[in-house]
């Protein structure tokens, strides 16, 4: 058994250094690395590339590293839900390429899949497109897109163990397990952190051969952006 | 004239027993309170699940558990969870059978804007133009005319597309249109709404064949 166990979130992102291009998983702040995004704070690397879906809200995820300028660029699909970021866009201080979600999911798959590039149809047409190379496959048109590359990829799931297979809850695995795939360092954080062979084979999401360091998070907070609920009265 | 919630009830006639939906935000999310009697399909939400159930009672919000809007969600019996990849692969791959979305534009050849807006901030595309790409079944959700009363159904779209040549349906609030050969072909008006109305609202060009039957809710 190999273990890839370290102590805490700041062990984890040991080596981050200015300029790097980071994947962190999540979608909207839902799966977010809570714990690694503090420590890559408190590390100060700055000039970074994020990859992510989303760029987090003005106080919560990615949001804390717009807050300390350590994003040079993000690259995302959406990025909707964050005056920071609007305003470091518009100043000029923040760089962002908007990437269709499913090129930029299929894009770090890729990375991880040992795959350089592949034809998407979506974009065809649009400005996702321009300078890109187009080629028809039964008679549609499709765009080349290339694998990210990545140094570290910051995942967040629900359980693992120490060799780092990984188990995700819900919908909080969207983009996880992919970036997991796709970093040269990748660190997983995760609520529940057990010994070898406590998980079911079975059940795995992530097998820990794509996971280099993991480590049990603390103080999820785990924020909910748009609490919806229906009234008990509605009940069928 | 339809209310969004008629919009989306006439979209839900649509449905057919067995299909995979994938309902975008707004108009079209409204759809799924409208499935027809004795009809079963079941909703995709591009994040992750497919089986997607109402919204949570309160208290029992997850944070694990939210749709592509971000909202707090609850899982259907026989719902599944699935990575980002897999979720565009149901998409792009046809095996969701019906996409329902809004659009700021439509053009008459079945391309759509509704990601970006020049001047003003850019929030990004999220899946909208994997799903426009790909799917077979794509109807738009929409006021005919916007704020400022411009058709927003054009000869050719002037805001940035999301995806060319791919709507093939759209209701309104005037109107149910199928777009082919480079044209709106009318297909039935909303209750008291008349052709004239809908052809003075209808900026790109209207093909109106032979009477056209008023929609039933």
């Amino acid at each position: 058994m190999i273990s890839k166990v370290v102590e805490n979130a700041n062990a984890a992102v040991q080596g981050l250094q200015d300029d790097m291009t980071l994947m962190l998983g999540g979608f909207g702040l839902c799966g977010i690395p809570e714990n690694a995004i503090s420590a890559i704070r408190a590390n100060g690397a700055k000039n970074l590339t994020c990859i992510s879906n989303n760029a987090g809200v003005d106080d919560f995820g990615l949001g804390l590293l717009l807050q300390t300028r350590q994003i040079k660029k993000m690259i995302s699909s959406y990025v909707g839900e964050n005056d920071l970021f609007e305003k470091q866009m518009l100043s000029g201080v923040l760089d962002v390429e908007l990437v269709p979600q499913g090129t930029l999911a299929e894009r770090c798959r890729a990375a991880g899949a040992g795959i350089p590039a592949f034809y998407t149809p979506a974009g065809y047409g649009t400005e996702v497109a321009l300078g890109k190379e187009v080629r028809w496959f039964k008679g549609k048109p499709h765009i080349l897109e290339h694998a990210f590359e990545a140094d570290f990829a910051f995942v967040k799931a629900w359980k693992g163990d120490e060799t780092g297979n990984l188990i995700f809850k819900g919908t909080a695995r969207n983009f996880n397990p992919l970036m997991a795939m796709a970093g040269k360092v990748t660190v997983a954080e995760v609520e529940e952190l057990v010994p070898v062979g406590t998980l079911d084979p079975n059940e795995i999401h992530t097998p820990g051969i794509f996971v280099q360091r993991i480590f049990k998070g603390t103080n999820y907070e785990k924020r909910i952006e748009q609490r919806t609920v229906r009234q008990r009265e509605d009940a069928g | 004239m339809l209310t969004k919630e008629q919009i989306a009830q006439r979209i839900a006639q649509e449905m057919e027993d067995g299909y995979y939906v994938n309902l975008g935000i707004g108009i079209p999310t409204l759809v799924a309170n409208y499935i027809p009697e004795g009809i079963s399909v079941e909703f995709q939400s591009e994040n992750g699940i497919l089986g997607m159930g109402p919204f949570p009672f309160e208290g029992e919000e997850d944070a694990d558990l939210i749709n592509a809007g971000k909202q707090t969600i609850t899982a259907q019996p026989g719902a599944a969870f699935f990575n980002s990849s897999t979720s565009f692969a149901m998409i792009r791959g046809q095996h969701v059978q019906m996409t329902v979305l809004g659009a700021m534009e439509v053009a008459q050849n079945g391309d759509i804007a509704n990601w970006k807006i020049p001047g003003k901030m850019v929030k990004g595309m999220g899946g909208a133009m994997d799903l426009v790409a790909s799917a077979e079944n794509i109807i738009v959700a929409m006021m005919h005319t916007n704020k400022k009363g411009d058709s927003k159904l054009l000869t050719k779209c002037t805001l940035p597309l999301t995806g060319v040549n791919c709507v093939k349906k759209i209701v309104t609030n005037l109107a149910v249109l199928e777009v082919k050969d480079n044209a709106f072909h009318l297909m039935e008006r909303a209750p008291g709404v008349g052709v004239e109305e809908i052809q003075a609202a209808t900026e790109g060009k209207l093909i109106v064949d032979g009477d056209v039957p008023e929609m039933k809710l």
